[in-house]
C-alpha cells in the first residue's frame, strides 16, 4: 500500500509497468525488454499479451459498427442522388399523379397506390391462412407431422422471387385470365372491383403471388410466438371447462396478439418491398384504377423496370427518390414490427425448429 | 365451433401447401424436359437460334456469390462475436442488434440502387458491384445467427478456458466459435441460399451478360438475371431455358437448405440448447 502511495506522488513519470509490478525499481523498468520474465515472453509470443486481446475486441467492434455504416451509407447516398428531384418537386412528389419522362414531369402517387393496394390485398389473403397454419401446427397437428409440415411451409420462403415470378407468368396469369377472373367478374362484378378488360396481369394477380410469398414469414413467426405461450396458460383455461377452440382463443391468441400483429407487420414490410415477382405480373402501367384487374405499378417495380432506361438526370433522381421513400417506409414498418415481436418473445426459449 | 375451427385450420394448411406443390411440379415438369448437357456447357445462343445454354450464368452466379460470401460472412461473424461476447447489456450492442434486424427487412432493390450509386454510376457495371450488393444483404442474417448460436454455448466451457489462462480472443475462437460452429454454418448457408436467388440487387450492378465473362470489373451474367430476362422474352426457346434455369437454381438452394437441416439436427448443440 505504502509503495503505491509513493508512486502516486509522481504518476506522470512512472512507467505503466511499475504500477502493475510495484516491486520493480523505476530505473530498471525503463529498460523493459530485459526485465520481462521468460514466462511472460513466452505468453506474449503465443498471442497472450494484452495487445492481442484489445485489438481483437476492436476488430470485432469495428465489424459490428459496419452495420451502422451500411445503413448510414444507404441513407446518405439515396438523399444525395435524389436531390434533383427533391428540389424540383418537394413533398408534392408523393401526391402528384403525373409520370411523364419525356416532359420531365414526375409524381409517385400511382406507385404508392399500387403498392398499398397489392400489399393490403396480399395481407388480407395471407393473414387468415397463416393464422390457420400456425394454429394447426401448434395446437392440433399430431406430433410426427409437425416438423415436416413446418419444414414445407418454410420451404416456400426459400423459393427465390424470380422463380415465383416465372411460375406466375406461365401458370397463374392464364388461370386468372381464363378461370378465376371471369368467375369473379360474374359473381362480384357489381362491387366495381372486378371490372374492365382482364388480361390476367394486374393488381389481383400480383396480390395473390405476394400473398404466397409473405405467408411463410407470417406463419413461422406466429408459430414461434404461439409456442412461446406457456403451457400453464392453456391448462388453466382448459381446467375452467373451455373447449379446445376457446382454449386457443382465450389462452393462446389473446396472449400472443401483440406478437402476431408484429409478425403481420413484418409480412407487410416484405410485401411492400417485393420486387421481381410483382414486376413480372402487375402489368407495369402508372395509372390509378379501382378495378383490381387493371394493370398497375408498385414503388419497387417502377425502379426495377425503368432504372436502366432512365435517360435524364431528373428521371434517375426521381427513381432514386422513390427508392428512398421505399427504404424509409420499410425501415419504419420493420422497426415497429421488431419491437412488437421482441416484446412478446423476449425471455422465451429460442426458435423451436 | 370446435370442429369448424379445426377444419378451417386443416384447410388453411392444405391451401398453403398447394402452391408449393404446384410450383415444384411445374419446375420439374417444364424444367427437367428442357435440361440437357448443352445447358451446362454452352453460352446463350444468338436470338432466333435453337439451343444454347447458361454456362456463363452458372459460372457468373458462382463468382458473384463467392465474392459476396467472402465479404459478407467474415464481417457478419465478427459482428455476431461482438454482440455475444463483448457487448452484453451495452446500449451500443442493443442498437446494433436492432439495426441488423431492421436492415434485414430492407428491400433488396434499395441495396441495388445504393450500390449502383456508389460503385457503378460514372464507372461501369461490374461483377464486383453485384458481389458487394449481395454481401450487404448477407451481413445482418449471419450476424444474428452467429450471436444466437454463441449465446447457447454454456458459460462453464468459456470459464474453463479462461481459468487455464487462455486469452479471451483465443477462448472466443477455439471455444465459443468452435462449439457453436454447426449453428453458425447453418446461418451462413441460409444467408447464402437467400442471396443466391436474389435478382433485384443485381439488375443495376452485375447487369447480366450474354457472353462468356469472368472478369470482376465487367458486367457478368447471373442465373436469376438470366431467368428474369428469358421469362419475359417473346421466344418459346427462351421460356424453355428459363424453366431449366429456375430448376437448376432451386436445386442449388434446396441442396443448401437441406444440408442446413442435417447440420442443425446433428449439431453438437442439440443436447445443450
Amino acid at each position: 500500500m505504502s509503495i503505491k502511495q509513493e508512486h502516486g506522488v509522481s504518476p506522470s513519470v512512472s512507467p505503466p509497468l511499475a504500477q502493475v509490478s510495484p516491486v520493480l525499481e523505476p530505473a530498471n523498468a525503463a529498460v523493459m525488454p530485459v526485465e520481462i520474465s521468460p514466462i511472460r515472453a513466452f505468453l506474449n509470443s503465443r498471442g497472450s499479451g494484452r495487445l492481442a486481446d484489445t485489438s481483437f475486441a476492436a476488430i470485432m467492434l469495428l465489424c459490428a459498427c459496419s452495420i451502422f455504416v451500411i445503413v448510414l451509407f444507404i441513407v446518405t447516398i439515396l438523399v444525395l442522388r435524389s436531390h434533383l428531384s427533391l428540389a424540383a418537386f418537394g413533398w408534392k412528389f408523393f401526391t402528384r399523379q403525373a409520370w411523364d419522362p419525356v416532359a420531365g414531369d414526375f409524381g409517385a402517387l400511382p406507385f404508392i397506390y399500387g403498392t398499398l393496394v397489392t400489399s393490403m390485398l396480399a395481407l388480407a389473403i395471407a393473414v387468415p391462412l397463416a393464422l390457420g397454419v400456425a394454429i394447426f401446427l401448434t395446437e392440433l397437428c399430431p406430433k410426427p407431422l409437425r416438423a415436416p409440415i413446418s419444414f414445407l411451409t418454410e420451404l416456400l420462403a426459400a423459393i427465390p422471387s424470380v422463380v415465383y415470378g416465372l411460375w406466375a407468368v406461365f401458370v397463374l396469369v392464364p388461370v386468372m385470365r381464363d378461370v378465376l377472373g371471369p368467375l369473379l367478374e360474374k359473381t362480384m362484378g357489381w362491387t366495381g372491383f372486378f371490372e374492365g378488360p382482364n388480361f390476367g396481369v394486374g393488381m389481383l394477380t400480383a396480390s395473390i403471388i405476394l400473398a404466397i410469398m409473405v405467408l411463410p414469414i407470417i406463419s413461422s413467426l406466429t408459430r414461434d410466438i404461439m409456442t412461446a405461450v406457456p403451457n400453464s396458460q392453456r391448462e388453466a383455461v382448459l381446467a375452467l371447462g373451455a373447449t379446445k377452440w376457446e382454449m386457443i382463443r382465450i389462452g393462446v391468441l389473446r396472449n400472443s396478439r401483440i406478437g402476431i400483429v408484429g409478425a403481420i407487420m413484418l409480412g407487410l414490410g416484405r410485401a411492400l418491398g417485393e420486387t421481381m415477382a410483382v414486376t413480372m405480373v402487375i402489368g407495369n402501367h402508372p395509372e390509378i384504377n379501382k378495378s383490381l384487374f387493371a394493370p398497375s405499378y408498385t414503388l419497387a417495380s417502377v425502379i426495377a423496370n425503368e432504372f436502366s432506361e432512365a435517360t435524364s438526370d431528373l428521371y434517375l433522381s426521381a427513381l432514386i427518390e422513390i427508392g428512398l421513400a421505399l427504404f424509409l417506409v420499410t425501415i419504419v414498418v420493420n422497426a415497429i414490427a421488431r419491437l412488437m415481436v421482441w416484446a412478446v418473445t423476449r425471455g422465451a426459449p429460442g426458435r423451436a425448429a | 365451433m370446435n370442429y369448424v375451427v379445426g377444419t378451417l385450420a386443416v384447410l388453411a394448411t392444405i391451401i398453403v401447401l398447394f402452391p408449393l406443390a404446384a410450383i415444384l411440379f411445374y419446375l420439374v415438369y417444364k424444367g427437367a424436359s428442357s435440361l440437357n448437357l448443352d445447358f451446362f456447357t454452352h453460352v446463350p445462343a444468338p436470338v432466333g437460334e435453337q439451343g444454347g445454354g447458361m454456362a456463363n450464368a452458372i459460372v457468373g452466379s458462382g463468382i458473384i456469390l463467392t465474392l459476396a460470401s467472402s465479404m459478407g460472412i467474415p464481417i457478419g461473424i465478427a459482428a455476431g462475436v461482438y454482440l455475444a461476447e463483448f457487448g452484453q447489456g451495452k446500449f451500443l450492442a442493443n442498437a446494433i442488434r436492432f439495426t441488423a434486424d431492421v436492415l434485414n427487412g430492407v428491400p433488396s432493390i434499395v441495396m441495388g440502387i445504393s450500390v449502383f450509386a456508389l460503385l457503378v454510376q460514372g464507372r461501369h457495371f461490374s461483377a464486383l458491384a453485384g458481389g458487394v450488393a449481395l454481401a450487404i444483404m448477407m451481413v445482418p442474417t449471419v450476424t444474428r445467427t452467429t450471436e444466437e448460436m454463441l449465446a447457447t454455448v454454456p458459460h462453464a466451457i468459456r470459464e474453463a478456458a479462461l481459468g487455464l489462462g487462455v486469452p479471451k480472443w483465443r477462448t472466443v475462437i477455439s471455444v465459443g466459435l468452435r462449439t457453436a460452429s454447426p449453428g453458425i454454418i447453418t446461418g451462413c448457408m441460409l444467408a447464402f441460399a437467400r442471396v443466391a436467388g436474389e435478382t433485384a440487387p443485381l439488375l443495376f450492378t452485375a447487369l447480366g451478360n450474354q457472353f462468356w465473362s469472368v472478369k470482376l470489373n465487367e458486367p457478368i451474367a447471373a442465373l436469376p438475371l438470366q431467368i428474369y430476362v428469358y421469362a419475359l422474352g417473346p421466344y418459346d426457346e427462351w421460356h424453355r431455358l428459363a424453366w431449366a434455369g429456375a430448376l437448376v437454381l432451386i436445386i442449388l438452394i434446396m441442396v443448401s437448405v437441406t444440408l442446413v437441416r442435417i447440420f442443425a439436427n446433428r449439431g453438437v448443440l442439440k443436447g445443450g440448447s
